[in-house]
């Protein structure tokens, strides 16, 4: 785990990993419209990241990416979506008030009820919700596996 | 009878989980364990939710029907979520415990007697 | 006076904002980090401080999220605040203020300490959303973050072996528990469609599945909360924490116990009052139960030298005290047959009472000692009773709170522990002698414990490895006089308490009709 495994599986794990990416995000971003959302489309893009782990090794990429930044991404996602439920007190009057519905501004129509087609301009504030929930779990979950094939790497080191 | 067997893999999850949770000594597999009753579950509050002949609980582009009930498929997402932060911790432990004291089996690690 | 509505939420969700701040302030500096989680903590007392002075003088109060208003069906969660619930986040607030005030200087020398913060906030957040929630799927997340949040912090040492075994312990025990406890709620609510909790009382029929579900959730929640045979991961986990961690967990240990309460007299209020038989015989298990944690408690309590896990021995001790209450009022049911209800003595009211004030009582002594006993490693680097001596010299505030800590555990009349002790003594002798002299049989024995802890520890010949001791800083005494002024104010003014903190908790715990009227509104 501490090196990286043979040149093929690098390559095709760098040629795959802006797919799988991008599906992830897709996955995080139409969260009120299809199955999905913060956690599960997070879930996916460190799966991604912890293929990039175990195909490069652990001391490689945690000379690309200290833990002191993720860190900071996960306070960020939290911070905000603590402040989203604050602002719904701020401009509503109770705490995690949908205060974007109905406003011609960000995500704020509103479809009829029943079966329709998808429009992605709906949901109020529950789309950026998603966001800041997606952005903490990406960072939290990789910083986990990565902090736990480190630990791993050093402790072969000491024996 | 047909609609019984998710119950009755419920049980079994549950019993196999426990089962491996207090007659195996070795520390993973513990962990393994608490990981299988959490899927029984999980898989429990999701089978509570169901209709019969229902589709799933999405206004986009749905054919019409009746719905199976969403409320329990938040409350599984919830469980997921809490499942894969108890297991990060407790292997993490694992991995210190084993720096510590050099073995997995469950019956040497007991410096906290009495 | 009327507090603002908001008040309720903002009680949680401040120490959670808190606790996301934390890592971006403390990259400024240590002394910015502290003096933020001070504020924090401080700002969140008085708030609770302020909304407990509404609530006890005005009643129950309830805020629905997500919307103004409340239609029914109840979908949304709601936080449902009476007066036993403003009594616990009274303990929470009081613990987890003197537990980060004691840890300023105690934690000094360790580092992580931006996570040791984040940490606590967290933890103090997840508590008091336990005992503000009125859905008991919330009350289980709320329950799983406090024991993430805890079993983090009781590992904290991971230089130590038995910090990480006994976190191991407590983390297994926990997820157990807590997965158990979503089983039960999801039988209620397989059953129901409700996951409120006031609707659940409103509509709960005794079926088979109930009966399964009331004895899950009492089981598991008995385990969170210490009770005997359940109560192996307690004196690990509170003997190998530092002092300021275990102080909180006292106050996680007692949400759960709130839970405990919560769920037998509000969910499950309609049944005990129409059928006597249940009653009776759950209160007949509880209060076996509670007798056989107060004595297996002070046994293994004499048997320790390590002085940590004989202080949590004792605690294990009294958490059989706050069930013994919940057992008496329960087994003590009888069935009136002319106007076709279930009667309780009143003898039984102030066994509860007496139950509801030990458990503020509880936190405070048993935290004071645990204060105490890490004081004694902070100076000493020593934790075992057989290579301590003579410290009186040396330490003498110590001294003194140890033995108000050793009063007030045992018992002693101008000290808080005497009121609550007597009130369960004299309601539990009318229902069977035997309890009341098992009852006052502990407290002797914890007597007999601490003072002959004390004799070994303070007085005595002084020690040769011990010449240099020192007294502890002052952030760690003043968080100790704190709670020993609240000790004195409690044993010296005991009407005061009872009458404006006691007894309004009781009728709100008891009184299930009121709870579920203000949330449907007397439909």
């Amino acid at each position: 785990m501490s090196e990286g495994m043979s040149k093929i599986v690098k390559t095709i794990a760098s040629a795959a990993f802006p797919f799988i990416m991008i599906y992830g995000l897709y996955v995080i971003a139409h969260g009120h419209l299809t199955p999905g959302g913060g956690f599960q489309g997070g879930a996916i893009v460190a799966s991604a990241l912890a293929m990039i782990l175990v195909a490069f090794g652990s001391i490689w990429t945690m000379g690309k990416i200290k833990e002191k930044q993720l860190s900071l991404f996960e306070s960020l996602g939290a911070i905000s979506f603590i402040l989203l439920a604050f602002l719904g007190l701020g401009f509503g009057t109770v705490f995690f008030k949908n205060f974007l519905v109905d406003n011609n501004f960000l995500f704020g129509m509103v479809p009829e009820t029943g079966s329709t087609f998808a429009n992605f301009n709906t949901g109020g504030v529950l789309p950026l919700m998603n966001f800041a929930v997606g952005l903490k779990v990406i960072a939290g979950l990789f910083a986990i596996v990565l902090v736990m094939a480190y630990a791993i790497h050093t402790k072969e080191e000491k024996l | 009878m047909i609609y019984n067997i998710p119950y009755l893999a419920v049980v079994a999850l549950v019993l196999i989980g426990l089962y491996a949770l207090l007659f195996k000594r070795n520390l993973i597999k513990m962990v393994i364990g608490v990981t299988l009753i959490e899927s029984g579950v999980n898989l429990f509050l999701i089978t509570l939710g169901y209709r019969e002949n229902s589709i799933a609980p999405i206004y986009t582009g749905s054919p019409g029907g009746i719905m199976s009930l969403p409320v329990p498929q938040a409350l599984t997402l919830t469980s997921i979520v809490i499942g894969v932060a108890v297991l990060a911790l407790m292997l993490s432990l694992v991995i210190h415990i084993y720096r510590h004291y050099g073995t997995l089996d469950v019956r040497k690690i007991r410096r906290l007697k009495e | 006076m009327n507090v603002p509505d908001y008040f309720i939420p903002l009680v949680v969700a401040l120490p959670l904002l808190g606790a996301f701040l934390t890592p971006l302030v403390s990259r400024l500096s240590g002394k910015a980090r502290n003096a933020f989680v001070v504020i924090v903590l401080g700002v969140n007392g008085i708030l609770i401080g302020l909304l407990a002075s509404d609530i006890l003088t005005n009643g129950i109060r309830t805020y629905v999220f997500g919307a103004t208003d409340l239609s029914l069906p109840v979908v949304r969660i709601l936080f449902e605040v009476d007066a036993m619930s403003v009594f616990m986040a009274l303990i929470a607030a009081i613990l987890s203020f003197v537990g980060v005030l004691y840890s300023l200087s105690f934690m000094k020398e360790y580092s992580g300490l931006d996570k040791f913060y984040t940490l606590v906030l967290l933890m103090t957040a997840g508590m008091l959303g336990m005992m503000l929630t009125g859905d008991l799927f919330n009350f289980f997340v709320f329950l799983e973050i406090t024991s993430i949040a805890s079993c983090a912090l009781i590992a904290f040492w991971t230089h130590k072996g038995e910090s990480v075994e006994a976190a191991f312990k407590y983390i297994i025990i926990s997820a157990i528990g807590a997965l158990f406890i979503l089983f039960a709620i999801a039988l209620l609510y397989g059953q129901y469609n409700a996951l409120n909790m006031a609707v659940l009382a409103n509509s709960i029929q005794y079926t088979f599945l109930d009966k399964i579900a009331l004895v899950i959730l009492i089981a598991a929640l008995a385990m969170k909360a210490g009770l005997v045979p359940m109560h192996m991961w307690l004196p690990d986990s509170y003997g190998s924490a530092p002092a300021p961690v275990t102080l909180i967990l006292i106050g996680t240990t007692q949400a759960s116990l709130y839970g405990a309460f919560r769920v037998i007299f509000t969910v499950y209020g309609g049944v005990f009052s129409d059928t006597a038989f249940a009653s009776n015989v759950i209160g007949a298990f509880l209060v076996i139960l509670a007798l056989a944690t107060m004595l297996i408690g002070v046994i293994m309590a004499l048997r320790q030298s390590n002085l940590k896990r004989m202080i949590a021995y004792v605690a294990v001790a009294e958490i059989g005290y706050m069930v013994l209450g919940i057992g008496v009022r329960l087994n003590a049911a009888l069935y009136n047959e002319v106007t076709q209800t279930v009667v309780w003595h009143p003898y039984t009211t102030t066994a509860l009472q007496g139950s509801i004030l030990h458990i503020m009582n509880d936190a405070l002594t048993i935290g004071l000692l645990f204060l105490v006993a890490g004081s004694i490693y902070y100076a000493t680097k020593k934790i075992s009773v057989d290579q301590l001596g003579g410290l009186a010299r040396k330490m003498k505030y110590t001294t003194v709170f140890f033995v108000i800590g050793l009063l007030a555990a045992a018992g002693m009349p101008p000290l808080n522990g005497f009121v609550s002790k007597l009130l369960i003594y004299e309601s539990t002798y009318q229902l069977n002698p035997i309890i009341a002299i098992v009852a006052i049989l502990a407290s002797i024995m914890i007597l007999a414990v601490f003072v002959k802890v004390f004799h070994a520890i303070f007085l005595g010949p002084e020690q040769e490895s011990l010449k240099t001791v020192k007294e502890v800083p002052k952030p760690m005494l003043i968080a100790m006089g704190v709670i020993v002024c609240i000790i004195l104010f409690f044993g010296l003014f005991p009407e005061f308490v009872i009458t404006n903190i006691v007894e309004p908790a009781t009728t709100a715990i008891l009184n299930h009709t009121q709870y579920i009227g203000a949330v449907l509104g007397g439909v």
